[in-house]
């Protein structure tokens, strides 16, 4: 069953000022679609999902979207002003500007952000700053707000960087029960074994799309030398690829002179 | 014990000084309530720009015998739509173009008033606000300013705190950032162009930033700071324009110093915890 088309990039060039982002990309995203990008930093994945999201404009080709569809944007969190004055709740209603105008949140859209916040595992949080919350926790508290919204299609730029093991399960757990639920989801992570692995499909970035596939196809040594320009191996393990860093003699050797 | 009373209450047996004193205050509160957005923005020099902008229209429609309202609002709200628009491209430079085309505006409203201008007095005026010239025109026009501010503020509350704390997110989710921008800067213009007469050029920038910095020590709440923040804008301008009566010293500059010392002890009484909040200010 191949879903409907809610974003299509054709030959999209992307860049800042004169320095080039990603070029020639060549993308299709349908409904239902649960799609990964790996690729080094700076290799554009959030400029990718800025296009998808709209923020960016391609500087040649183009980018189409399904007329109306309605996305949360999850963003890196080095992107967010952890100073600015506001709280975890706060934070979560801020989406729905164009309804609720005024300052005071809703009965319903407390009770709303509440449930929300409760699924994510924020639950009682609400009235915090958002500086004083764990990295995992701030993490949550924009995938609450992006889920605020009722998104068909979720865009998180690298939803598990800095949280531990039992807090990226969560949001894997998460994730698949939100694309169960219909969902759509593309989000970028550095995270190869622990996340991208598990993905139904993944698109290797570096500046241009190197592949686009699943992961037994796509994470092999080959393409992900040409990814990450750094030679890696890859097991097998239970079925699923498991990537480790090839560069290992050498270092490993200057490494165990100082043991 | 009657004569302290009486001297307590001396200056305000004038009526310039209690139009003077009604005008500042309003003005302290107005510029306490649009500092939130300058201070949590990392505008000030925008605030710093507008005002050095509209004393060129001031002094061009002084020359020129235009009403002040007239000539120096218009002058003001285009340039800040103007400066508004550079600075939003985010370019390299924006800050120095900026810079150059409002210290311009303020330099060729200097050459006017010293070509044609009645000489000095009117300078200083300009320059650092005089409580003597206070009509009750200029009540009537910071009031509504005032006025309309806090309406547009409450009544846009969530796009205006979306599109200042993450403005791309909040223009793909329906928020017209570049109209509450735009917005954001004519009541900026407004307000510099309300409170110059008696704050002056120089000194608007620091009521604009002072009392939004004191407000951030004390409250992580962006709802909060907007009350907050005001009526500490309106409390140390009421203080440092009394006190100036009886210091002789400029309205203006004891309004700032009375803001400043505000700030000092806030700063000590809220220790580390104010620190970091303010730290992470954009270049206050
Ligand atoms: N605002 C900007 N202005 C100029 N160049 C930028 C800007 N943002 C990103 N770039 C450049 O565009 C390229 C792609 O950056 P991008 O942030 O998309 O990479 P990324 O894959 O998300 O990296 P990371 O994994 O570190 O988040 C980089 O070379 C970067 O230097
Ligand atoms: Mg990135």
């Amino acid at each position: 069953m191949i879903g409907e088309v809610l974003v299509e990039c054709a030959h999209m060039t992307c860049a800042y000022n004169s320095t080039v982002a990603i070029k020639n990309i060549d993308l299709t995203i349908r409904k239902g679609d649960f799609v990964g990008i790996v690729g080094p930093s700076g290799s554009g994945k959030t400029t990718l999902l800025k296009a998808i999201l709209g923020s960016i404009t391609p500087v040649e080709g183009h980018i189409t979207k399904k007329p109306h569809l309605r996305m949360g944007y999850v963003p890196q969190v080095e992107s967010v002003d952890w100073n600015f004055p506001v709280t975890v709740l706060e934070v979560v209603v801020m989406t729905r500007s164009s309804t609720g105008r005024l300052p005071r949140v809703t009965k319903d859209e407390r009770a709303d952000a509440l449930l929300v916040l409760e699924r994510l595992g924020l639950g009682g949080l609400e009235n915090r700053h958002i500086r004083e919350l764990s990295g995992g926790q701030q993490q949550r508290v924009f995938v609450a707000r992006a889920l605020f919204h009722r998104p068909e299609f979720l865009v998180l730029d690298e939803p598990t960087s800095g949280v531990d093991v039992r807090t990226r399960h969560e949001v894997l757990h998460l994730l698949a029960d939100l694309h169960d639920e219909g969902v759509s989801i593309i989000l970028s992570t550095h995270d190869l074994n622990g996340l991208a692995a598990h993905l139904p499909r993944l698109v290797c970035l570096n500046s241009e799309i190197i592949a686009d596939g699943s992961p037994v196809d796509v994470l092999t040594p080959e393409i992900l030398e040409q990814t990450f320009g750094a030679p890696m191996e890859v097991l097998v393990h239970g079925g699923m690829p498991v990537v480790v860093d090839g560069v290992g003699a050498d270092i490993a050797e200057r490494m165990s002179r100082l043991a | 014990m009657i004569h302290v009373i009486a001297g307590i209450t001396t200056p305000f047996r004038y009526q310039f000084f209690n139009n003077g004193i009604i005008v500042a205050t309003i003005a302290g509160a107005l510029c306490g309530l649009l500092g939130v957005f300058v201070v949590l923005r990392g505008m000030s020099y925008i605030g710093h720009g507008l005002s050095h902008a509209v004393f060129g229209g001031a002094a061009a429609s002084a020359v020129m015998n235009i009403n002040y309202f007239v000539g120096a609002g218009v002058w003001g709200v285009a340039s800040g739509v103007i400066i508004g628009r550079i600075a939003r491209r985010r370019l390299i430079g924006a800050d120095a173009a900026i810079g150059v085309v409002t210290t311009a505006s303020f330099a060729l409203g200097l050459a006017l008033l010293n070509r044609y201008g009645q000489a000095k007095k009117s300078i200083e005026a300009v320059l650092f606000g005089s409580v003597l010239g206070v009509k009750t025109i200029d009540i009537v026009a910071v009031s509504a300013v005032a006025i309309l501010s806090v309406v547009i503020i409450v009544a846009l509350y969530r796009a205006f705190l979306f599109a200042t704390f993450d403005p791309e997110v909040a223009q793909v989710s329906g928020v017209r950032v570049a109209w509450i921008e735009a917005l954001l800067m004519g009541l900026l213009s407004l307000t510099i162009l309300v409170t110059m007469r008696v704050i002056g050029t120089l000194l608007i920038s620091a009521l604009l930033v002072i009392p939004a910095s004191i407000a951030r020590m004390l409250t992580n709440s962006f709802a909060r700071m907007l009350w907050i923040s005001p009526i500490i804008g309106g409390v140390s301008a009421f203080v440092g324009m009394y006190l100036s009566y009886f210091l002789d010293t400029s309205a203006s500059a004891t309004i700032i110093l009375s803001g400043t010392l505000m700030f000092i002890v806030v700063y000590a009484v809220t220790g580390i915890r104010g620190r970091t909040r303010i730290s992470g200010l954009h270049h206050i």
